[in-house]
């Protein structure tokens, strides 16, 4: 430990304001980035699950046919 | 795409692709000289931000002479900028670019020849006009033939490298803004030797490394930018 | 080894192994962070010059070293994009773009705010902060491009040369920074570290290192995921998936 007690490491000689905002905005920037990324997510696969159901009850359509997911261009010598 | 490439594919087969870079380069200087209100507006630009800085900082001549060649450069930078919007945009408005595509040349060769253009059209009444602004701004004598040969210098690389923007940006909505973006953290090095070698002069220090790295600059934009700006044309043509 | 090829590039087979991979992420990334920087604040020794305002580095350095990186990655991936024109190259770039952004921004808050009680002041025209500033135009001209063009893939192509223009000037940029810099002001100012940094420091701080780099690799398999599922919505897998419920 390099403190002797909790408040001397919270003060840090003095440059505990520069170290905890630093920490505080690093932790919230990668929180935040954390969490809205995997609400985006959350929030894709809702709307393509409505936009399923829709198509599903809907018309009855004949669905669009599955696209190919892999396009590779390579010669395959 | 096109509705008759057949007729251009055999006129331009007939004059091989120094003829067909001339022929390029050619209307293009036609084309603007036909416009030449296009012509004036980045000269008109230059000289208006130059003198916004005595009005807004200070008409100290110390404070000019010191910040002149910076300023002039800055100011050139933007003007350039600004005309690089109509690099490719009108051929692009009526068709010609997609005939350009289309030739058998290979295409970062008629954009070079494109490039060049606008060089002739922007970047040199720039240089050309430079000595003048260089007395407003109190630059010593030696500064300002400097600072012409330096800008003799940039300014091809600044149309180079913005030819490689002004085609991704190409047919965009707010391609102007966003080609300011994307083109200048890639003007900083030319700016900075650009003043670095005046600076270098007002100190009485050598300044052939400082050409030498700027030539450097301008071999390695005039090597690669065409390649880039084609790869970036065709990739626009074909979004549109 | 086209076959291997072949598999990289599907995304549903991604997809899957995403989902595997990103618990172990997560975890890892977290305690690893976490230790490093607990370690670092608390226990490594103060550094006799800067006092304790040197423990930034233990966020600082991370976030700086990654958003290099990322724009390198992003750079690979951009050649993979142009030359094999394979789908998950451009996913990543993408998903990624935005998360080197963050990464840069962070570098220079740090970076700044140490600067206060190191240099006095919160901001100087150092070099490295320059080139930082600089990298942080580059991730936004990137951004602005991709959300600017609506075509998906000439998106991915247009931003895939953008990429390599700014890799191939950020050497360049560097280089010239550094040059601007030692002609304006005396190198007393610049921020170097000791020859010889104790291992109760630099042990720490590799370890905040690989956590955010393991971080970072959740965060991409995150991102891209949801790009994945955005653009294979039409596909049989991605329906089957988004119905079973399970997030």
């Amino acid at each position: 430990m390099a403190f002797d007690s909790l408040s001397a490491f919270i003060a840090m000689e003095g440059h505990g304001p520069y170290v905890w905002t630093c920490y505080g905005v690093f932790f919230l920037l990668l929180a935040g980035l954390m969490v809205w990324s995997r609400h985006r997510r959350s929030v894709m696969m809702e709307a393509c699950r409505r936009n399923y159901e829709r198509q599903d009850q809907g018309q009855q359509r004949a669905a669009k046919p599955a696209a190919t997911f892999t396009r590779v261009e390579v010669s395959q010598d | 795409m096109s509705n008759n490439p057949v007729r251009v594919h055999a006129v331009a087969e007939g004059v091989g692709v120094a003829g067909a870079m001339k022929a390029v380069f050619m209307r293009d200087m036609k084309v603007a000289f036909r416009q030449r209100q296009d012509l004036l507006n980045p000269l008109l630009f230059f000289v208006m931000v130059v003198t916004l800085f005595p009005l807004g900082v200070s008409p100290e001549v110390s404070f000019l002479r010191e910040a002149g060649a910076g300023i002039l450069w800055v100011a050139a930078l933007l003007s350039v900028l600004l005309s690089l919007d109509h690099l490719f945009r009108h051929d692009f408005d009526d068709g010609t670019l997609e005939q350009l595509v289309l030739q058998p040349q290979p295409l970062f060769l008629l954009v070079l020849a494109k490039t060049l253009a606008h060089w002739m059209l922007t970047g040199l009444p720039l240089v050309i006009l430079t000595p003048v602004l260089g007395i407003m701004v109190h630059l010593p004598g030696n500064s300002i033939g400097i600072l012409c040969l330096t800008l003799l210098i940039g300014t091809p690389v600044l149309s180079l490298i913005g030819s490689i923007g002004a085609a991704l940006t190409l047919g965009l909505r707010s391609a102007g803004v966003l080609l300011s973006l994307l083109i200048i953290p890639l003007y900083i090095p030319v700016l900075i030797f650009g003043t670095g070698t005046v600076a270098a002069v007002s100190e009485g220090a050598p300044v052939g490394a400082y050409l030498a790295l700027m030539g450097a600059f301008l071999v390695l934009a005039l090597t690669l930018a065409p390649f880039a700006s084609a790869s970036a044309l065709k990739i626009s043509m074909s979004n549109s | 080894m086209w076959q291997l090829f072949h598999k990289l590039g599907s995304p549903k087979w991604f997809y899957g192994i995403a989902t595997r991979l990103m618990p172990w992420l997560l975890v890892g990334g977290a305690l690893l962070l976490l230790a490093g920087i607990v370690w670092g604040l608390a226990f490594a020794p103060k550094d006799y010059l800067q006092g304790n305002s040197y423990r930034i580095i233990f966020i600082h350095v991370p976030t700086a070293f990654l958003a290099q990186s990322v724009y390198i990655m992003m750079a690979v991936a951009a050649v993979v994009t142009l030359v094999w024109r394979m789908k998950l190259a451009d996913v990543f770039v993408k998903a990624v773009a935005p998360v080197g952004l963050v990464l840069t921004f962070l570098a220079l808050f740090t970076g700044a705010v140490w600067g206060k009680p190191t240099w006095g002041t919160w901001w100087i025209w150092d070099a490295r902060l320059t080139s930082m500033l600089i990298l942080l135009f580059l991730y936004g001209g990137v951004i602005a491009l991709d959300r600017a063009i609506n075509d998906e893939k000439s998106a991915a192509r247009a931003v895939a040369v953008l990429v390599l223009v700014g890799v191939v000037n950020i050497p360049i940029i560097k280089y010239s920074v550094e040059w601007w810099n030692t002609l304006h002001q005396p190198a007393t100012f610049k921020l170097t570290e000791k020859p010889s940094m104790p291992a109760e420091m630099w042990v720490p701080l590799l370890l905040s290192v690989l956590g955010l780099y393991l971080i970072f690799g959740w965060l991409a398999c995150l991102r891209m995921q949801t790009e994945i599922i955005a653009r294979e919505q039409r596909t049989r897998w991605v329906k089957d998936l988004v119905m079973a419920g399970r997030h």
